[in-house]
């Protein structure tokens, strides 16, 4: 294994672990706090990959906004705490579709790739400059659509979670 | 150097976590949280590619996709604390007024 692996391999082990942490949390707020180690441990996967811009939106984005909104989110509705109020009472379902995608992806995985093979890729270095000189170059249109979205999502957002007065 | 299925089972891993959360939380908020896990193993795979194929593009759509979970979580977001304030439960088995 090379060191890229090592490092890679110990981000995911951590990532994985808290990512069933926070879908097996009995504490919501807990559930939001491995949340935001996921996120972070899959924002070092990107670095690793070498995708450095992509790392720090990860970063910025994820954990600095949507957690907190999540965290808000949870602190305006006083979810109550405990595996009944929070789990279906049919747990083996879930387990078993999750555990099924799983086993086919992986499937999937080893014929598309073989889990076993040797071939390495060598990092692909993308600095920031580079993102920005594509993304402004191939992909203006979809950039202006993601702004007109965002805009409309926050029109909605206020529109959604106003008190009616009137009524 | 690394290699790709290293990277492709840490997304699968991630995506069937949030398969499960989906499945098995009551709580909305949970549910919002679980379908972000999946959102994020979506980008793993695509930074992945990217890397793997010597290209930008899956980085870009990584990018997109970071900005449309933002725009979706704010939206879910203001829903549920809507549905709190009408029924006072963000249970979603209990929200059942579109059900046939």
């Amino acid at each position: 294994m090379t060191a890229q692996e090592y490092a890679f391999t110990v981000l995911a082990v951590i990532g994985a672990i808290a990512a069933i942490a926070v879908v097996t949390a009995r504490n919501v707020v807990h559930a939001a706090l491995y949340l935001v180690v996921t996120l972070a441990s899959v924002g070092g996967v990107y670095l690793v990959l070498s995708a450095e811009f992509v790392a720090w939106v990860q970063i910025l984005i994820y954990v600095g906004a949507i957690v907190i909104l999540f965290l808000f989110g949870l602190m305006l509705t006083k979810a109550p705490i405990g595996r009944d109020a929070l789990d279906n009472e049919h747990q083996w379902v879930p387990m078993m579709v999750s555990g099924g995608v799983f086993a086919g992806l992986v499937f999937l995985i080893d014929r598309a790739f073989h889990l076993d093979s040797r071939a390495r890729f060598a990092a692909f270095p993308a600095p920031t400059a580079r993102v920005g000189d594509s993304l402004f170059r191939g992909f203006v249109l979809p950039f202006e659509a993601v702004s007109f979205l965002l805009l409309a999502a926050l029109i909605g957002a206020v529109v959604l979670a106003r008190k009616d007065e009137a009524k | 150097m690394i290699r790709l299925p290293l990277v492709l089972v840490f997304s699968a891993l991630l995506f069937s976590a949030g398969v499960y959360g989906v499945l098995a939380r009551r709580n909305a908020v949970l549910v919002l949280m679980s379908i972000e896990l999946m959102l994020n193993a979506v980008n793993v795979n695509l930074v992945g590619f990217s890397a793997a194929l010597r290209s930008l593009t899956g980085q870009i759509f990584a990018l997109f996709v970071i900005a449309v979970a933002a725009a979706e979580v704010g939206i879910g977001l203001a829903i549920v604390i809507l549905l709190f304030r009408n029924r006072e439960t963000i249970n979603v088995d209990e929200v059942n007024l579109l059900k046939w």
